[in-house]
């Protein structure tokens, strides 16, 4: 079954086409990868799966229904989940609060349910688990704004399993992370997708999503370039040119 | 000053320190926990006491001219809260200061609500004691009510609203719904102060609630320490009390709360309970 598909996506700024009839279908149970260069239209098309913007054109489809105009939150509520780019830990919050606030989807979702319930103690449980699956649970107690880049990494990864989500979007994982970190935050993602998690990975590092993605898609000036098993794709001519006409970190593509 | 006088003075003090605790927790409640500016809190303390006052005056039971107030200040929060969901921080401390200056700009029009000449001759039906007795009871209550929100879900809720809207909403907290629990929670509260007033003075203008009472009731959170409850409780006592004690304060006020303000955002953010925490150690519920 296809769990997430994107239909004939289009979304233009200022009369700028920043993605022009995008279709993409991931099946419930894949780990695929989504690269293309800077300006590629990657993080728009994220943003367009996630809700946080709406196409001018075409719809999201989510176990089948049509999520196009869902708020994100109640995306997150049926468990479609995703992570920032850019960390976005509620500072002020110990890493475990951070993650039991996600744990407590149940008794939040209602404002006045929420107002009822003061016992914390299964959300705990369940955060302090999530932590301990991710390494972090040492720093359980401390405030996310004290801890480093790696554990917010895992914390946000933490706090997006506690929605028990059936879809993960990840939006660069790696980024920021020394080569050995991003090594073991990729064997992390796909023991996830063993899981049974799906898993939509943005990914700049190359090296690492051709690794572990099962299958890629490339987007280029707004538009699929190519589609497939990473090796065959990474080795076809357009999508080489693709990366060294528009990157000049030619060293990564070729790498790869 | 007799000793029969002295006793009045300090009983209308008294009560009016806990109107302003009323007032005070509400707009904490949309400010300090939930994290949403609000420079118009006295627009909702208004349409309290307009909203009770009528009643009163047209004959319905006290209690539920009380209740009145609560629910009309309530709904109009309901309404704010919605223009909430469409700008954040500086665009919402306008938009909500423009909403304190539309209810003066309607109240002083409008002949049925008294114009410039306010509503006279509420009817009051408690004493001085009763009056000063039913604000520091529902005072009370709403301190109470305060520190169960922050013990609650809702309080963690509205926590993960202030600090981050969009890692909340990705996490399927429902931001629209809690920002607008916040405003109807604090604006009801605001209304039942409101309603109190009214009905304890017996006339009231629409100059009591004015932006210099919205920057006021701000002043008392800010001072005390916003988000704190008990912060809360101790700014609001004493800028009560400090007009009464310095007498030319009144004059002076905007300066004085300004002023008050401006230092307390330069020396300590956390308000008297940040320097508490600063100085024992202890972090004030």
């Amino acid at each position: 079954m296809m769990l997430l598909v994107g239909e004939r996506l289009s979304i233009a700024f200022g009369g700028v086409h920043a993605l022009e009839d995008v279709s993409l279908a991931v099946a419930a149970g894949e780990l695929v990868g989504l690269i293309g260069p800077n300006g590629a239209g990657k993080t728009t098309l994220l943003r367009l799966l996630t809700g946080i913007l709406a196409p001018d054109a075409g719809r999201v489809l989510f176990e089948g229904r049509d999520v196009t105009r869902m708020p994100i939150h109640r995306r997150a509520q049926r468990g479609f989940a995703l992570t920032h780019q850019i960390v976005r830990p509620f500072r002020d919050m110990t890493l475990a609060e951070n993650v039991m606030m996600a744990a407590a989807g149940e008794v939040t979702r209602r404002p006045w349910r929420a107002l009822a319930a003061v016992d914390a103690r299964r959300a705990r449980e369940r955060a302090m688990a999530l932590l301990a699956r991710l390494g972090i649970a040492d720093a359980a107690d401390k405030p996310a704004r004290h801890v480093p880049l790696g554990y917010l990494k895992r914390m946000q990864a933490a706090r997006a399993l506690a929605l028990e989500p059936r879809l993960l979007l990840l939006d660069e994982p790696l980024a920021g992370l020394n080569a050995a970190e991003a090594a073991r935050f990729a064997d992390l993602i796909v023991e996830l997708n063993a899981g049974g998690i799906t898993i939509l990975l943005v990914e700049h590092n190359l090296g690492e999503v051709t690794r572990i993605a099962r299958r890629l898609l490339v987007l280029h000036n707004g538009s699929l370039l190519a589609e497939g098993e990473p090796r065959a794709v990474m080795a076809r001519g357009d999508v080489r040119g693709a990366y060294l006409g528009a990157e000049a970190d030619t060293g990564t593509a070729a790498h790869a | 000053m007799s000793e029969g006088n002295r006793w009045t003075t300090t009983l209308s003090v008294a009560t009016f320190a806990a109107l302003n605790v009323i007032l005070a927790i509400g707009l904490n409640l949309i400010s300090g926990f939930c994290g949403q500016v609000s420079l118009g809190h006295a627009a909702f303390y208004g349409l309290g006491a307009y909203a009770a006052a009528l009643a009163s005056v047209a004959g319905v039971p006290f209690p539920l001219a009380i209740l009145g107030g609560v629910l009309v200040a309530g709904a109009f929060g309901i309404v704010v809260g919605f223009a909430a969901l469409r700008v954040r921080e500086d665009f919402l401390a306008i938009v909500t200061m423009g909403v304190g200056f539309l209810f003066l700009g309607v109240v002083r029009k409008q002949p049925w609500l008294g114009a410039e000449m306010g509503i006279a001759k509420i009817p009051s039906p408690l004493d001085k004691w009763g009056y000063a007795a039913l604000a520091i009871g529902a005072a009370a209550a709403l301190v109470l009510l305060s520190l169960h929100v922050r013990r609650s879900w809702m309080g963690r809720a509205f926590g993960a609203v202030a600090q981050d809207e969009d890692a909340a909403r990705a996490i399927g907290i429902d931001v629209a719904g809690y920002k607008i629990a916040a405003f109807f929670i604090g604006t009801a509260a605001a209304g039942l102060a409101g309603g109190i007033y009214a009905h304890m003075t017996q006339l009231i203008i629409p100059d009591t609630f004015n932006f210099i009472q919205s920057i006021t009731i701000l002043a008392m959170v800010v001072i005390g320490g916003i988000g704190s409850t008990y912060g809360v409780v101790v700014g609001a006592i004493l800028l009560t009390l400090m007009p009464e004690l310095f007498r030319f304060i009144n004059d002076y006020k905007l300066l004085v709360y300004g002023a008050l303000l401006l230092a307390v955002m330069r020396f300590s953010p956390g308000g008297l309970a940040g320097l508490v925490q600063r100085a024992f150690g202890v972090r004030l519920a």
